[in-house]
């Protein structure tokens, strides 16, 4: 089996993914795999979808060389796959584009999401806006606080933006609380999963929607330089903007694959959302996968100075590239993450999101360690403007 | 014959009384005693919440109810020792614990069917572990005799319900409504129809839950039903209570009318 076939017709990547969920969202679970299975080969679905990330969300994107950014490194050349230029600022709207078309073909009235950043919030809102349905938008009141202009953005376009207060109160328990209203609003309610993780068919779905990104990476690459990157860098929270950088080359096994955790205060420190390098195979939102969880199995708060990549959970197909070995799982720090902010602001002139200034900074120590004329894709997965406040606050600067 | 099997085999046409309540809540060292209370009043059979820090199914009384008792230290592995605590004076009442996968993976299969089978524990119900996922597991508890229970929802279809009657042991648990637990609105006439379709399916007794909170909606589901199960009013009840001996009250006030509306039917 190649590694571009997975998953299994249920949903497993190797031991990990399936459907852990309630037996009531069992049946929406198979009507939705049902759905996506037909659409995603169905000529007049894609044909909208294409048409959407052109002209709504402004693809391609571009692939840019970042040839300051390269020269401090001090090595191989950087590339950097402008997802910061999409409408709404990031990836996330790729996923929501298509999701939302899924919904309107399922004849579903009403959208919920988790967000943790409010990214993943706002593409949702967006597209709920340009349709005109119903949104629904639950996010960790720790998150409200920190992503204050992400929830009044998804404010602006309608959405409704509910609070929640339990656990952790960040994105784990934004995603149990949308699983409440789920399994309570089974009928007219479709939920649209921010990252490649949940139950079947979520991880694949989510990844396919993404997957432009690599799709394009990979044939601008070709054009510009010929032949393929030697590799591909891009942060891990769940995953998403990783899996579809990295999905249409997986089978392209010389190229070497880097997904970036968020290594928080330091690994030693126990602050950190690192599940793939700290984490044990555990069963967290509808699929199995590395969970950071204590000896008791109670999942444990994580610590990152990105909203985005704050999650103790990561999607299954991580895990199993991951154990495969056909991925690498690095963690970069808060520090070399804000260094990283930095030098890119300073040097490119382009303010990256703090979850892509991790694979920034990635990036920058394995450009070093190559030769010149060898070549990295990073995913810059968002811009910084949300973040802004953040670093201001952490830095002491009043704004 | 498992001692679940027996005791609803025994039950002959009377309606059994399922109460839950959450390991450790709202104080650990009252957990053993609150069950033998609930014995007292009616139980027929124990439901032991396995607290758990993201509980997907439940809604905001159970969910505090498990923060409550993970801050004072309860997991799977207390949830476990309470049970054989129990088993020292009560021999004879089943006791199936409920939770999610994830303490479970965590501890390992078999030593948390071997920890289970040494405590006294009768069933394990894990909400987020369909059958499809189950295999594993549920050869393990076979093998020291522990029943699985699975659910059936108000969505699952007449197939799934047949996969799930030929998975399941001990007793199938229906659950009343489309929501989390401690949800309001119950359509008893719509759970009485569900629970004879479900028969169609399966000899095993029939329990229902969800939704169930007072006197009137057991007996109301329990027409048809064989079994009732009861926990967020319970477990919001006991909430309240300071002391054990406000608990043992709260518990005969509580459970008393039911158990005597159940016994009328």
């Amino acid at each position: 089996m190649k590694y571009s076939d997975y998953p299994d017709s249920r949903g497993h990547f190797g031991q990990f993914g399936g459907i852990f969920a309630s037996e009531t969202l069992m049946h929406c679970l198979t009507e939705l795999q049902e759905a996506y299975a037909l659409l995603k080969t169905d000529d007049a679905f894609l044909a909208q979808f294409n048409h959407d990330l052109a002209d709504y969300v402004g693809r391609p994107s571009p692939l840019y060389l970042a040839e300051r950014l390269s020269a401090a490194a001090g090595g191989a050349r950087i590339w950097l796959k402008r997802e910061d230029l999409n409408h709404t600022g990031a990836h996330k709207i790729n996923n929501t584009v298509g999701q939302i078309l899924l919904a309107k073909a399922m004849g579903k009235k009403r959208i919920i999401a988790e967000t943790g950043a409010g990214q993943h919030g706002v593409a949702t809102a967006t597209v709920c806006a340009r349709l005109g349905l119903e949104c629904v938008v639950y996010m960790g009141e720790v998150d409200i606080a920190r992503q204050a202009i992400n929830v009044y953005r998804m404010k602006l376009m309608g959405a409704e933006v509910r609070s929640v207060d339990s656990g952790s109160k960040t994105l784990k328990d934004a995603l149990n609380e949308a699983m409440r209203d789920w399994v309570t609003n089974v009928d007219d309610t479709f939920y649209i999963i921010g990252t490649v993780a949940g139950p079947d068919p979520y991880p694949q779905m989510v990844r396919d929607f993404n997957s432009v990104i690599g799709k394009e990476a990979k044939k601008q690459f070709a054009e510009k330089v010929g032949g393929l990157p030697d590799a591909l860098v891009a942060c891990v929270g769940g995953g998403s903007n990783a899996m579809g950088l990295f999905h249409p080359f997986l089978d392209d096994t010389a190229v070497a694959i880097y997904g970036v955790e968020a290594g928080g205060h330091g690994l030693e420190t126990g602050e950190h959302a690192a599940s793939i390098n700290a984490g044990k195979v555990g069963v967290l939102h509808g699929n199995r996968t590395y969970v950071m969880s204590d000896r008791q199995g109670q999942i444990i708060e994580t610590h990152s100075i990105s909203a985005g990549l704050d999650y103790p959970g990561v999607g299954p197909e991580h895990a199993f590239l991951n154990e495969s070995g056909r991925a690498q799982y690095v963690m970069i720090n808060d520090d070399e993450a804000l260094a990283a902010f930095h030098a890119l602001t300073r040097i490119e002139g382009i303010l990256p999101a703090l979850e892509s200034a991790h694979a920034v900074a990635f990036a920058q120590k394995l450009a070093a360690d190559l030769a010149p004329e060898q070549n990295i894709i990073v995913n810059l997965s968002g811009r910084g403007d949300k973040d802004v406040h953040t670093i201001a606050a952490l830095e002491g600067v009043e704004v | 014959m498992s001692r679940l099997q027996q005791r609803l085999a025994d039950l002959a046409g009377r309606k059994a009384l399922i109460p839950f309540i959450t390991a450790g809540h709202p104080r650990p060292d009252d957990t053993v005693a609150i069950m033998h209370q609930l014995v007292k009043h009616g139980a027929d059979v124990i439901e032991l919440g396995m607290p758990f820090s993201d509980p997907m199914a439940d809604g905001p009384v159970i969910q505090q109810a498990s923060e409550h008792a993970i801050q004072q230290g309860v997991g799977i592995a207390e949830t476990i020792h309470m049970v054989k605590s129990f088993r020292r004076q009560d021999p004879t009442t089943p006791v199936v614990l409920m939770g999610y996968l994830n303490p479970v993976e965590c501890m390992g299969h078999q030593a948390f069917v071997d920890a289970a089978k040494d405590a006294g524990v009768d069933a394990l119900l894990l909400v987020d572990s369909p059958p499809e996922e189950s295999d594993d597991l549920l050869q393990r508890l076979r093998q020291e005799s522990l029943d699985q229970i699975f659910l059936i929802a108000p969505t699952t279809t007449e197939q799934r319900q047949a996969m799930i009657c030929q998975h399941a042991s001990g007793f199938v648990y229906y659950v009343a409504l489309k929501g989390v637990t401690g949800a309001a609105d119950l359509d008893a006439q719509a759970v009485n129809a569900d629970v004879i379709r479900i028969r169609q399916h399966t000899q095993l007794p029939v329990a229902v839950g969800f939704g169930v909170k007072d006197a009137a909606s057991a007996m109301a589901v329990a027409q048809e039903a064989d079994a009732v199960v009861i926990g967020s009013a319970l477990v919001s009840l006991l909430h309240g209570c300071e002391s054990m001996a406000a608990a043992e009250t709260a518990i005969a006030e509580f459970l008393g009318p039911i158990r005597t509306a159940l016994n009328s039917l």
